[in-house]
């Protein structure tokens, strides 16, 4: 079990019953528990939509669609059988929030697949849980299988007249399958590659049926909005960026931990008073705002509102939710190898751009932190980034791409610490005892 | 080939999820290497022939997902992250003690075949970073002396 915090700011919507037993189905229906599904079955489809649509909940994974907007793309009409899919293959680096949501309120995820599915007219939802996650899997199994037994899912459900099935699903380690198209193809029981849109999911997705994905967090989100109403969801937060999230705060804080803040909370006091400061005296030297993909900001960067316009702004994105903090001891070079690291690893090589360029970048960077880096280096490897760009079936290129392009730019200086064989400035080591050189 | 009854149980009832039998293939996979140890020839041509595919289609999701593995591994697999998050708190000095404490490199495993060493990405702890997993259970907030109290708790119970 992860270790839960609070702080006086927090304003809890998701994580309302974070600590309070709610895997167990009784006490999750004290606690409001699928009151939500049942006001949706009395609602015309096109109702709940716009009323998700009004509340100004984006998408939590990190691109920040609009979930109603999302919703209303599902034909009415379909041949083929109509999905929900839950992504909840999270693996972000930075990112740990949709574990804790499973972990301590599983149903609240089913409860919002059942509402997107009696939304767009679907009888089919699937929960994907990353294979790593195995006790969520377990958690999950249960829920559903208490949801089943209490009559809230299957045939009729609540007397409503509505069937709707509801299967859990684990993968089994890919970061890539986070992805919505690549999720569909694990799904399948294939390798996580990208589909090409168009065809969007919402026309064509599992199995070739319309199929609506969000992550975890999004739909944990729904029922919420549907009893509480959207117009007070969408006050909770600025304009257009409706309600409140999970900000996972790791690195160099004081009090790390997951905090559910509302929309555009400050990421400077977010940083030194949520989180409690930088230990150890030291001071802030960067911030990824929104998991490793999205672009660093510099200390004077961050007096920014967290919501996903706001962030958007700065050059960066509020993406998903991890906010992880370097203090002055770190460097960048070796923060940026590990990221590539990460990249390239997860590449799944389909496309050209992404499956060479992260292979190149990691090489570089490691010549280029054990001291054999030359001047030019620092040029390509921005050029190699900015030519990822853009140019991939998905966005893993340009997760891979966006900071690197970040840190080249913001810490040139730091870069050019590193050249005509000197040592890393923050290793102690030796030069000796690092990794070979280039000749 | 023999698998437990749990996993016979909840193979035919996964079937019954999807509109296709080879939907049931990731998951089944890793629960078919939880039993076996790794996806040895034989279980890969069993869940071949289960589920109507061809050994080449089998080989090909397997070498796709991380988690998946032909070699065996140790009883207890230790994964040690050191992706960013559990890097600026002391990830990699983790793995470096993993490595001497159970004096085998990344992907190694010990000669009691007691331990495997794996350097892993991002396992969803970084709030409590530095996170470990070992098998399936997680370990957090680690220091280098919390480590050796979970691994020698993980020997003790491999020798039992």
């Amino acid at each position: 079990m992860a270790t839960l915090v609070s702080h006086p700011d927090e304003v809890r919507v998701v994580a309302k019953r974070f600590g309070q037993g709610a895997t167990d189905i009784e006490r999750y229906l004290q606690l409001d528990g699928y009151k939500a599904v049942q006001k949706a079955l009395a609602m015309k489809p096109d109702d709940i939509i716009n009323e998700v649509k009004n509340s100004g909940l984006r998408g939590r994974g990190g691109a920040g669609f609009s979930t109603g907007m999302k919703w209303s793309f599902v034909p009415k009409q379909s041949a083929k059988p109509k999905y929900v899919l839950c992504n909840g293959d999270e693996s972000e680096p930075g990112t740990c929030k949709d574990r804790l949501i499973f972990e301590q309120d599983p149903h609240a995820v089913i409860e919002g697949v059942m509402i997107a599915a009696i939304a767009v007219g679907s009888h089919h939802g699937y929960i994907y849980i990353r294979g790593e996650y195995r006790y969520l899997s377990v958690i999950m199994q249960k829920a559903i299988q208490d949801a089943y037994a209490k009559g809230f899912l299957g045939k009729n459900i609540f007397g409503s007249g509505y069937d709707l099935e509801i299967y859990w699903h684990g993968g089994a380690g890919a970061y890539e399958v986070g992805e919505e198209s690549a999720l569909m193809e694990s799904l399948e029981g294939k390798r996580g590659i990208p589909r090409i849109r168009p065809p969007f999911p919402a026309v064509v997705g599992l199995w070739g049926g319309p199929t609506v994905i969000n992550n975890a967090e999004t739909l944990a989100s729904v029922p919420p909005i549907l009893l509480g109403g959207a117009e007070w969801y969408a006050r909770l937060g600025p304009p257009k960026n409706g309600g409140t999230r999970l900000f996972c705060l790791a690195g160099h804080l004081n009090k790390p931990g997951v905090y559910e803040l509302p929309m555009g909370y400050n990421l400077k006091k977010m940083i030194y008073e949520v989180g409690g400061g930088i230990p150890n005296g030291r001071s802030l030297k960067a911030v990824v705002p929104g998991g490793s993909s999205t672009p660093v900001l510099l200390p004077e960067e961050i007096d920014v509102a967290m919501d996903f316009d706001s962030v958007a702004k700065t050059g960066s994105m509020l993406g998903s939710g991890g906010v992880v903090v370097l203090d002055d001891t770190t460097c960048i070079v070796k923060f940026a190898l590990r990221t590539m690291k990460f990249y390239r690893h997860e590449s799944c090589g389909w496309c050209i751009p992404c499956r060479e360029g992260t292979d190149w970048l990691e090489k570089t960077l490691i010549r280029f932190h054990a001291g054999g880096g030359v001047k030019k280096d620092i040029d390509n490897m921005y050029y190699l980034a900015e030519n990822m760009l853009g140019k991939t079936f998905c966005p893993l290129g340009d997760a891979a791409a966006m900071p690197t392009m970040a840190f080249v730019k913001k810490f040139r200086k730091e870069f050019e610490d590193h050249l005509d064989g000197k040592p890393c400035p923050f290793e102690k080591a030796g030069a000796a005892e690092r990794q070979p050189v280039l000749a | 080939m023999k698998f437990s009854d749990e996993f016979e149980t909840r193979f035919s009832e996964m079937l019954t999820h999807y509109p296709t039998r080879r939907s049931a293939l990731v998951p089944t996979l890793l629960y078919a290497q939880d039993e076996v140890g790794s996806l040895t020839d034989e279980v890969i041509a069993e869940l071949a022939q289960r589920l109507d595919l061809t050994e080449l289609e089998v080989r090909n999701v397997i070498s796709y997902y991380s988690m998946l593995t032909t070699k065996p591994r140790g009883k207890y697999t230790v994964q040690v992250c050191t992706n960013i998050a559990c890097m600026l708190v002391g990830g990699e000095e983790l793995l470096e003690h993993c490595k001497k404490k159970l004096g085998v490199g990344d992907k190694g495993t010990t000669q009691d075949g007691l331990f495997s060493l794996e350097e892993v990405e991002c396992i969803g702890g970084c709030s409590w970073a530095p996170a470990v997993q070992v098998n399936y259970d997680f370990h957090e907030n680690l220091t280098t002396a919390k480590m050796d109290e979970v691994l020698d708790e993980y020997k003790k119970k491999g020798l039992q």
